[in-house]
């Protein structure tokens, strides 16, 4: 019998990876299709980086889980009512690099942060993976800190452009901190943290790249996408997981 | 997982370009020249500065840009299956190669640079159509076993010109090999290892891998070029040791390391003149279907229009982002 802290955890760690996973297949479409080459290696980086985050935590998942569970299982396996990916990193780039980037850097600095209190995390294997991750997750924000400061500051076009992708962004930006019995669960036992403790320094953080960007904050609005929690997600969901998981499902016996 | 980090020089400074040394008279030049080509006789490396003959500096440049362009060219049919790969460790793994070859990519544009051409202006060359690539990259990846098949059988082709190209007279060229030969040898047991995985699988596993075998074996085989009596330039690159073998000896020499290599998972060659002949100590095959290639060549590959689409859009879609990154850099500058 599972207790009720091992499948709080587990779902934990799906969450996490599940976002990692959903965002670094969208970044992945940039391969070979990059602004200038030096671009499509950077952005091969971060798909990378996060498919090694998804991998961790779906394996620590696994081996909580037990009955034969695996990392390709759990990416390969479930259906979209089961991902528990934020509705932000879902959403298709349609290969708008300004877009992509503000994704990266809205969900990053949250990523940042929430990492950043998880290496205190009381399990180790969980304060491990975040150790790790943060690593890469500084280096995401940067390159994507970077870009939308040139590119708010760069050419009048590229400034409409970048601000479009913020303010169509911004509404996902609530989800992020959503939290549930999970959580409250898994923070009664030092093994998670509450996430709106960071709130406030996750506003600041971006606010200081905006400003650097000459990019208006938009207003605190009514609307804001929400589900990943519960695994219910925008249309677009259906689609990616389709093309992912096409030959597993098309051939369930094959190993590759 | 290996990553590759390239800084990314936004407001990159023109190189200076190659003096050529254009008040040389007639005699001088053929004085020199000689005095050149009996230099890389005696196995002499030349470097962007040395003086050399403007015969040698295009046909390299030539090659170079060709050989970059083929790099970036074939992350497109890569890349066509990273969103498909049937497992995240595959998934991961394409990505990182896909990743290497825009690497390669990068690596051999700047050894070119150092022939006296932007980058830009060899980009330009590429998406205009004016500059070649190699053909195999007009060819569709339509199953997963196509991913292992270029790993293995065009990363293999590459290697073997490679590794060849890693000696060749001119230094930077051939230390970009030296660099890139490395990477290649993970690109093309990646590759295998795909294809072992399916041959070792389900019936339509297998069934795969052989349709993909039989797809990518004689395009890979027109990877090295015509025969040499066909290739209009082989003798003075042979001359210059840019090339040190024809393409008949490199095709053979990919032949004889392969046949054992699909023969050792159950994959069958498609050519039913493939035999091992004890005299020569090579492999017999059968006719390469030239006709193919220069049509391939010519622009009437099953893929040629849409690798120059793919690459003309992802250029056009980025403009706005160089745009910007360059009027930053400027303004930064200004302050
Ligand atoms: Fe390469
Ligand atoms: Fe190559
Ligand atoms: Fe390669």
């Amino acid at each position: 019998m599972m207790t009720d802290l091992n499948k709080a955890l587990i779902d934990f760690c799906l969450r996490i990876a599940d976002n990692s996973l959903i965002h670094a297949q969208r970044i992945s479409e940039w391969t070979g299709h990059g602004p200038i080459l030096e671009e499509d290696i950077a952005m091969s980086n971060v798909a990378l980086d996060l498919i090694g985050q998804s991998r961790g935590f779906y394996t620590y998942a696994a081996q909580i889980e037990g009955d034969g569970k695996t990392e390709d299982f759990y990416a390969f396996r479930r259906g979209e009512r089961e991902f528990r990916n934020k509705l932000m990193v879902e959403q298709p780039d349609n290969k708008d690099f300004g877009f992509t980037m503000m994704k990266l850097f809205l969900n990053g600095c949250f990523d940042y942060l929430m990492f950043r209190d998880l290496m205190k995390s009381t399990d180790e294997t969980i304060s491990g993976l975040a150790a790790k991750s943060i690593k890469e997750v500084t280096y995401h924000v940067r390159h994507a800190g970077d870009w939308i400061v040139r590119l708010g500051d760069g050419t009048e076009e590229s400034h409409q452009r970048i601000q479009n992708s913020l303010n169509e962004l911004w509404p996902y930006t609530n989800e992020l901190f959503e939290q549930d019995s999970v959580d409250a669960l898994l923070i009664s036992n030092g093994i998670a943290f509450d996430k709106e403790k960071f709130r406030d320094e996750w506003t600041k953080m971006v606010h200081e790249i905006f400003a650097k960007a000459t990019l208006p904050v938009p207003e605190n609005n009514t609307y804001s996408p929400t589900g990943g929690l519960k695994g219910i997600h925008s249309e677009h969901l259906g689609y990616l997981l389709a093309e992912m998981q096409y030959l597993p499902r098309t051939y369930p016996d094959a190993v590759w | 997982m290996r990553r590759l980090v390239v800084t990314i020089i936004l407001a990159k400074l023109i190189r200076p370009v190659i003096p050529m040394d254009i008040n040389v008279k007639m005699d001088d030049l053929s004085e020199k020249e000689n005095a050149f080509n009996d230099s890389i006789q005696a196995g002499k490396v030349i470097e962007p500065k040395d003086w050399m003959p403007e015969k040698y500096r295009k046909q390299l440049l030539r090659m170079m840009s060709q050989h970059a362009h083929s790099e970036v060219v074939g992350m497109l049919p890569e890349g066509n299956w990273i969103s498909r790969a049937p497992s995240l460790a595959r998934k991961a793994i394409l990505i990182a190669k896909v990743q290497d070859e825009a690497g390669h990519g990068l690596y051999i544009y700047s050894a070119a640079e150092t022939l006296g051409m932007d980058r830009s202006e060899m980009i330009d060359q590429l998406l205009s159509g004016k500059a070649k690539y190699s053909s195999i990259f007009n060819y569709p990846t339509l199953t997963w076993a196509d991913i292992g098949a270029i790993g293995w059988l065009v990363d293999g082709a590459a290697i073997v010109n490679q590794t060849v190209l890693a000696k060749c007279s001119y230094g930077p060229y051939s230390r970009a090999m030296l660099r890139i030969c490395r990477e290649e040898n993970f690109h093309n047991k990646q590759g295998y290892q795909i294809l072992a995985y399916l041959m070792r699988g389900t019936q339509e596993q297998k069934d795969m891998a052989q349709d993909a075998m039989n797809r990518w074996w004689w395009p890979a085989l027109m990877m090295f070029g015509p025969s040499d009596k066909e290739s209009p330039n082989s003798a003075d690159l042979l001359k210059w040791k840019v090339k040190l073998f024809t393409n008949d000896d490199l095709r053979q020499r990919f032949i004889d390391r392969t046949v054992e290599q699909a023969q050792a998972i159950g994959l069958k060659i498609p050519d039913d003149k493939l035999k091992w002949n004890e005299e020569t100590r090579h492999y017999d095959f059968g006719e390469i279907n030239w006709d193919e290639f220069f049509q391939v060549i010519n622009g009437n590959g099953p893929c040629n229009k849409l690798r120059l689409k793919q690459r003309n859009d992802a250029h056009a879609n980025g403009q706005w982002v160089r745009d910007a990154a360059k009027a930053y850099a400027a303004k930064k500058k200004v302050n």
